[in-house]
């Protein structure tokens, strides 16, 4: 039976959805005014 | 990052700064820091236990080791704290 | 690990920030204000019903709020309404025309921690802003920002932002609200005209043409550096590759909402109508159960559809623009932005039948004074 490989290669395109080291910060900055439907 | 600063960063004693608050998300935190009226989200639940562990232990690096981060993860993880510190959500602790 | 902003698409468990019309009374009548302000509406909230509500906003851990109105100093509870907010931990930014800004006034607000001041200004000289914001408005709010000026308001609470509405006619001005904006220390934030409340009646006069379009971005991506817009503009992206700095999210029901002066919830400031109404802090469960649990925001928190737009291939840049400028101008809600930058929003208006765009429905205006009559001799 085959084992699912489980590397952690940050060109792994089909990385986990938990997978933090991929290309994504794990922080995104938002400015305070910047979404829409404020004053 | 380079290996240089990623050395350094690892060995320093941080914790969140007194004027953030930090609010739970299904998806990880919201942090906002009262004084610049920045606003950051972290978007994994493990940033958000490390930030809150950080000042619990005596550097970055300590903190990943107790809140089990894997070794492959920890570059971005540096790259994540390093760009909390450079927003003043984190800052060196003093004592 | 998804994108921030399709996170945001399905709402948050607390908003991030909201607006809080504190009052209808204004003591000015803009031509094109989006609450139809003037008079005070009798059901107002009580100052004790405030408080409760901010004693919420505190446990949903809100960090701060946009407080408007109508004109919000003329609340006799004004300063302790922000005070009490302050003292729970949320941050106040308040929106003014400046009438009640006097030297006094400017000192005590300085001394304030955690709060913000926004100036509504419409024009750089009185000419352009009083044709909009009535006889005197450009020197009330000239006069304003000399108070805080002198009060040492930006060294202690960093820069107050001068808020501008774009229109046909201020377009040109562009460069001098930020030469203004910084002379006074203070940041320039420019909004998009919508078309609600009075707004309804002027848009059609005051909205900026399709050229007048292209010149806002282009100017953003050039000039717009430290220049807030409250991410109002994201339908524009669709004119170039470069995408203007926010979000490009409708935050409504989302990430931010609305409470009116009488405590109903609206999804953004920009849709006071029945149809975005999602509930009131006055409804057992206050205003938490109604953030939460509302069937408006509910709907607004599943996935959009791109509607009628699903074939253009700038929906991705523009997100479909505006609800409440295509509510207003009677364009369906899945059609194109009035203002498409393509062109579809303007055979979309052309299909419109005359008066069947809805109306907005609160209108606190001022009724108009009567004309003379001349009394003539039998």
């Amino acid at each position: 039976m085959d084992q699912d490989t489980t590397a952690h290669d940050a060109d792994d395109t089909t990385a986990a959805a938990d997978a933090p080291e991929a290309e994504e910060l794990l922080i995104e900055e938002i400015s305070i005014d910047g979404m829409c439907g404020v004053y | 990052m380079t290996t240089l600063e990623a050395t350094a960063l690892a060995g320093r004693a941080l914790e969140l700064h007194p004027q953030v608050a930090l609010r739970p998300e299904p998806f990880g935190a919201l942090a906002y820091h009262y004084d610049t009226r920045r606003l950051v989200f972290l978007k994994h639940p493990d940033v958000v236990r490390v930030v809150r562990a950080l000042a619990d232990h005596r550097s970055v690096a300590a903190t990943f080791d107790a809140c089990n981060i894997a070794a492959e993860r920890r570059p971005a993880f540096e790259r994540a704290l390093a760009s909390l510190l450079e927003s003043e959500m984190l800052h060196d602790r003093t004592r | 690990m998804t994108a921030l902003v399709d996170q945001l698409k399905t709402g948050l468990d607390a908003p991030i920030c909201l607006t809080w019309e504190l009052t209808y009374a204004c003591n000015l009548e803009c031509v094109h204000c989006l609450s139809s302000s003037g008079r005070r509406d009798p059901r107002e909230l009580t100052t004790d019903e405030a408080k409760a509500v901010l004693d919420e906003l505190h446990d949903l851990q809100v960090f701060y709020i946009n407080i408007g109105g109508g004109e919000p100093m003329i609340r006799r509870d004004f300063f302790e309404l922000v005070e009490y907010s302050i003292g729970k931990g949320i941050g106040v930014k308040f929106s003014t025309n400046g009438a009640f800004i006097d030297a006094d006034k400017a000192r005590r607000l300085a001394a304030m921690d955690y709060l913000d001041i926004q100036i509504s200004l419409d024009g750089t000289d009185a000419v352009t802003n009083d044709a909009v914001r009535g006889d005197g408005s450009y020197a009330t709010a000239i006069r304003a920002m000399d108070h805080l000026r002198d009060a040492g308001f930006v060294e202690r609470n960093g820069p107050f932002k001068i808020s501008v509405v774009v229109t046909r006619h201020n377009v040109d001005q562009l460069d001098e609200f930020k030469a203004l904006a910084d002379a006074y220390g203070a940041q320039l934030r420019i909004t998009r005209l919508r078309p609600s409340g009075r707004g309804a009646d002027t848009w059609h006069d005051l909205h900026p043409t399709n050229a007048q379009q292209r010149q806002i971005y282009e100017w953003l991506l050039a000039h717009g550096e430290n220049v807030l817009t409250g991410d109002s503009f994201f339908h524009l992206n669709a004119l170039g590759d470069e995408n203007l700095p926010g979000l490009n999210l409708c935050g409504a029901g989302r990430v931010v909402c609305l409470i009116d002066p009488i405590g109903d919830v609206y999804a953004c400031p920009f849709v006071i109508h029945d149809e975005f109404k999602a509930g009131s802090v006055r409804d057992a469960g206050g205003f938490g159960a109604v953030w939460k649990q509302s069937d408006l925001f509910r709907e607004l928190r599943e996935p959009e559809s791109a509607g009628a737009c699903a074939s253009c291939g700038s929906f991705d840049a523009c997100q479909g623009g505006c609800m409440a400028a295509k509510f207003f101008t009677g364009i369906p809600l899945d059609g194109p932005d009035p203002e498409c930058v393509s062109g579809h929003g303007e055979l979309a208006l052309a299909g419109v039948t005359q008066g069947d765009a809805p109306r907005p429905m609160m209108d606190h205006s001022k009724p108009p004074r009567p004309t003379p009559v001349a009394i003539g001799r039998r």
